[in-house]
């Protein structure tokens, strides 16, 4: 089989990516999804919030993926359910398999990776214990809950106030569930402030800032867990320790890109985002294959997605018309001071038609604080910002006026502090 | 009535119950849990040892040193993963290599083979991964990795295979001797048996002096582990010991046969019985004591913590014997490391002790050796794959996509004989959920299949033991519907 472009994963960002690419000429599209359905991670967000930036509406994740899906229909683009992609080579021949075409292989000559990410586990922070059932990712309950239509228990606790911790406090309260606390390692919530306020202050669920869970306990299922506050290096202190008896622990502790395909293609990774390095028209190390969403680096809105993967798709499609000119990477990104990471992590000018837009994320909480934009030093721009967290993706738009300053060299983005609120 | 009863479905009770298939006998192997393999079997290093450690003359070097030799056929016939991939003891100083040469004499002595005192150039060329501090280091080349629950359960299928039965969710908490043997109370069974084989691990003492009077106690010493994600499956080439101490073999670090990587165990004790819980102190002596010799490992790819608790006595040997007073009553105690390695050997002593005290068995001329093979989709190359699809079309759909582990694989392993019947049933023969997400995506589609396949209903479906129920109803609203 052979594609112009191949679209791996059929979340908000393959769907924005392969409809963009084809609404600028490329015909010979095929998405592929492992999942019964396109949508991704939107179809079991059930809750209000998404497409308030590209809509300006109030949509749920099920009726935003719909939009695009149905676009992708009536544009007649192809795509694969139940699909697995196995494996894609840097020359981009991808192996994957179904049960209606076995086990087959596609040569494509550009790649759009959008695999999106998974989350964080028990293990992999580390919380002791026995080995008691009831432990669930607060994603995984969410999909029993939102898409099986089973409850995964009574008496709950969260752990992490990510939005995705808050969205599944307020589920569990409204399936009649008991919501003990949320319990946050933080100083200050990891979740959108609209949601601590619409998911836990509503329903008077308490937020525990500065503490985490030390221990599970209970043979079969979970019985109670162990929670204590924190010190500055985030160890617990000995002696605030409560015991809070319950059947279930949610875990709401971080997302990770999911590069394994990426490593496999020899797609250069980023140890910051933990997503593929790219440029300005999202295009990674290796030339053809792009890369968008939460691949790339964890987006809390759905609507930065579908932003950059319009980017991505448009670039691949210049790609496969060969109009696209060959990245050498002379202006870098460089995250400076009060800046955790910026994406794109290097431009190159005559690739960006009209603006750009750089994404990044700050490492603490900020008050009255502005960004700082330079160039060799040279300040091209600098936005006010009455409130920063590290939570909520930061992004500011070059114009061409600003673009026209810029020079080959190194673009900084910091935050110049007025206050700082929490360490 | 039973010939041969065998209580406990670990390593031990498995191995043995498949060299009882090899006869014309009427066996049963009896497990208070709900799955074989669910004691000290599934938490362990799963390391084939060489056998220098063992004092010379004790039960545990003769058994050790034969185990070995039988695990790469055993390995073979039943399709279980074996690597033989040697083992290194590191020296840091004078006093570790004078142990080294110790180890080295004490292992000729046992008739382990090949057994050689490397230089440190030779070590760090052989693990550059390895602490530069290292000295020098004994090498074992007879040392191997092997799933050692996979084995558990493949020897389980196999005896079943064989007409052995298998009674899981089945407690001994009475056993009486009657005139021709034994009358055992077992859940919900009676079982009237000639021979009873004890091997109830951590309780085997307690199974003991049901009958007999005490003569060991068991005291369990936890052992707690760190399981790192594949992409630090090639740290090491070899399995590492730490230098030797009086604390038996220490923390070892090494890949393990399904590709990832376990750094472990620790020792405390004595413990409760039950109590395979991880802890934070736990975690902390993993990492210091990693750290000496894998000095920059990368400690945040861990994926996973457990607790194995090992089943000691004070004479630190196994306990192989007919108590007084007790014919045909055959205790297999104390059976800490190295049985899993010892295992194979510890049958073939078990069945030659019945043989010689009460008259010859015959053979079973139909006993098949090896199980089905096992498909395992991912591993398979490209035709073999198409093969398999066409075949089964459930091959085609993958449901862990961590481990890339087909539906097809998952429910070959539920309709086997000592087939899969939980979540971590399903892990621990196929490897759905083990990788890096812990089945966060697939445990509801493993569930669904679990539910399919055996007919009952999802909620019923558990994670691990009895009571670990995952669901706890409905949700108010019906669900979404699949399109
Ligand atoms: C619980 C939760 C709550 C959220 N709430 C909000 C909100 O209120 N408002 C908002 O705006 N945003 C919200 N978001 C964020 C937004 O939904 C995500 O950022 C967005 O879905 C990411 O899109 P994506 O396409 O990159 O990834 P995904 O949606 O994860 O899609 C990736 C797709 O790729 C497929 N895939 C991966 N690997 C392969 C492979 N090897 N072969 C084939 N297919 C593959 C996956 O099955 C999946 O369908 C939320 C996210 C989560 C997780
Ligand atoms: C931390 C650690 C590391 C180790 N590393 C290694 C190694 O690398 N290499 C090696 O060779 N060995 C190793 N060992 C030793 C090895 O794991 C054990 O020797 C072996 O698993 C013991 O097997 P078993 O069948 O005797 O016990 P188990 O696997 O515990 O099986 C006993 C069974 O008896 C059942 N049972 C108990 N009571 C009853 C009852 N009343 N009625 C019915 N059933 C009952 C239990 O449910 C259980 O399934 C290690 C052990 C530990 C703890």
């Amino acid at each position: 089989m052979n594609y112009d472009l191949v679209v791996i994963g059929g979340g908000p960002a393959g769907l924005a990516a392969a409809i963009e690419a084809r609404e600028n000429g490329v015909e010979s599209i095929l998405v592929l999804e492992r999942d019964r359905e396109l949508g991704g991670i939107l179809q079991q967000c059930i809750h209000n919030g998404f497409g308030l930036h590209t809509f300006k509406e109030e949509l749920t994740g099920p009726e935003y993926a719909e939009r695009f899906i149905r676009k992708l229909k009536n544009l007649s683009i192809e795509y694969k359910l139940d699909t697995m992609v196995l494996d894609v080579t840097e020359d981009k021949l991808i192996s994957a398999v179904n049960t209606l075409d076995g086990f087959f292989q596609i040569k494509a000559k550009a790649v759009v990776l959008a695999m999106g990410c998974l989350e964080r586990t028990r293990g992999a922070i580390n919380i002791p214990g026995t080995r008691a059932s009831g432990v669930y990712t607060a994603g995984t309950a969410q999909r029993f809950v939102n898409m099986e239509g089973y409850m995964v228990g009574k008496d709950v606790v969260i752990v992490g106030s990510g939005d995705i911790g808050l969205v599944m406090a307020r589920r569990m309260t409204l399936e009649g569930a008991n919501v003990h606390a949320v319990v946050e390692l933080m100083p200050y919530s990891g979740g959108l402030a609209r949601n601590i306020v619409q998911c836990l202050n509503d329903y008077d669920i308490p937020l525990r800032l500065s503490h985490t869970v030390t221990e599970v306990r209970g043979e079969d299922r979970v019985e109670e867990v162990v929670i204590a506050k924190v010190d500055e290096d985030k160890r617990p202190i000995p002696g605030t320790e409560q015991v809070i008896a319950c059947d279930t622990l949610l875990l709401s502790v971080g997302l990770i890109p999911e590069n394994e395909l990426s490593k496999k293609a020899s797609v250069e990774i980023n140890p910051l985002t933990g997503g593929p390095v790219v440029n300005e028209s999202m295009e990674t190390s290796v030339p053809g294959i792009f890369a968008c969403g939460n691949v790339v680096h964890v987006h809390d809105l759905v609507d930065w997605v579908t932003e950059e993967s319009c980017r991505a798709g448009k670039h691949a499609a210049k790609y496969v018309k060969g109009e696209l000119s060959a990245s050498d990477e002379p202006i870098r990104t460089e995250a400076e001071d009060g800046v955790r990471y910026i994406v794109p992590h290097h431009i190159q000018k005559d690739n960006i038609d009209g603006k750009l837009t750089l994404m990044f994320r700050v490492d603490n909480v900020y008050e009255n604080a502005r960004i700082v934009i330079k160039n060799n030093g040279e300040t091209i721009k600098s936005v006010k910002k009455r409130h920063l967290a590290p939570a909520e993706m930061e992004s500011v738009k070059l114009k061409a006026k600003d673009l026209e300053k810029i020079q080959d060299g190194t673009l900084t983005v910091n935050v110049t502090v007025e206050e700082v609120v929490a360490q | 009535m039973y010939d041969v009863t065998i209580i406990g479905a670990g390593i031990v009770g498995t191995s043995i119950a498949r060299e009882f298939a090899k006869y014309e006998l009427k066996t049963v192997l009896v497990d208070k849990e709900n799955d074989v393999s669910n004691g000290t079997t599934k938490a362990n290093s799963a390391i084939v040892h060489a056998g220098f450690d063992c004092k010379p003359g004790t039960l545990k070097a003769e058994t050790n040193v034969r185990g070995n030799a039988l695990y790469e056929q055993l390995c073979k016939e039943l399709d279980v993963p074996f690597k033989k991939i040697g083992s290194f003891v590191t020296a840091f100083n004078e006093q570790d290599l004078a142990h080294l040469k110790f180890l080295k004499r004490q292992g000729e002595a046992n008739g382990v083979q090949g057994l050689e005192i490397l230089s440190r150039e030779e070590v760090l060329n052989r693990e550059p991964n390895l602490s530069q501090e290292a000295i020098a280091a004994l090498y074992a080349p007879t040392a191997g990795i092997v799933g050692s629950f996979e084995l558990a359960i493949a020897l389980a299928e196999n005896a079943a295979d064989n007409g052995v039965e298998i009674l899981l969710n089945s407690p001994v908490t009475a056993i009486e001797k009657t005139p021709h043997g034994y009358r055992l109370t077992a859940g919900e069974n009676v079982i009237e048996s000639r021979y009873v084989i004890n091997c109830a691990g951590l309780y085997a003492d307690k199974i003991n002096n049901l009958v007999n009077e005490p003569y060991f106690e068991i005291l369990p010493f936890a052992g707690e582990y760190n399981l790192f994600d594949r992409s630090t499956g090639d740290y090491l080439n070899t399995i590492v010991f730490q230098p030797p101490s009086d604390k038996g073999k220490g923390v070892v670090a090494l890949p393990t046969v399904e590709g990832n990587f376990l750094i472990g165990p620790t020792s405390d004790g004595p413990k409760e019985r039950n109590n395979v819980k991880t802890t934070r102190k736990g975690m902390q002596e993993l990492r210091e004591k990693g750290m000496k010799v894998l000095p920059d490992f990368p400690f945040h790819k861990v994926i996973t913590s457990f607790t194995g608790l090992r089943a000691k006595t004070p004479d630190n040997d196994f306990i192989i014997d007919e108590p007084a007073g007790s014919p045909r009553f055959i205790n297999v105690a104390a059976i800490d490391s190295p049985g899993l390695t010892a295992a194979p050997a510890i049958a073939e002593k078990v069945v030659q002790m019945v043989k010689e005290n009460h008259g010859l068995l015959v053979e079973d001329m139909d006993f098949i050796p090896s199980r089905r093979p096992v498909n395992r989709f991912i591993e398979a190359p490209a035709e073999e794959k198409a093969r398999l699809i066409n075949y089964d079309p459930r091959y085609g759909r993958i449901i862990c996509r961590c481990e890339n582990i087909t539906e097809g694989d998952i429910v070959d392993m539920i309709h086997r004989n000592a087939g899969a019947e939980t979540i971590d049933g399903v892990k621990r023969r196929v490897r759905a959920g083990a990788g890096r997400c812990q089945g966060g995506f697939c445990a509801p589609r493993v569930m669904e299949i679990l539910a399919r396949e055996m007919n009952v209903d999802i909620t019923s479906i558990v994670k691990d033991k009895k009571e670990s129920y995952l669901l706890t109803g409905e949700t108010k609203a019906p669900a979404k519907e699949f399109v």
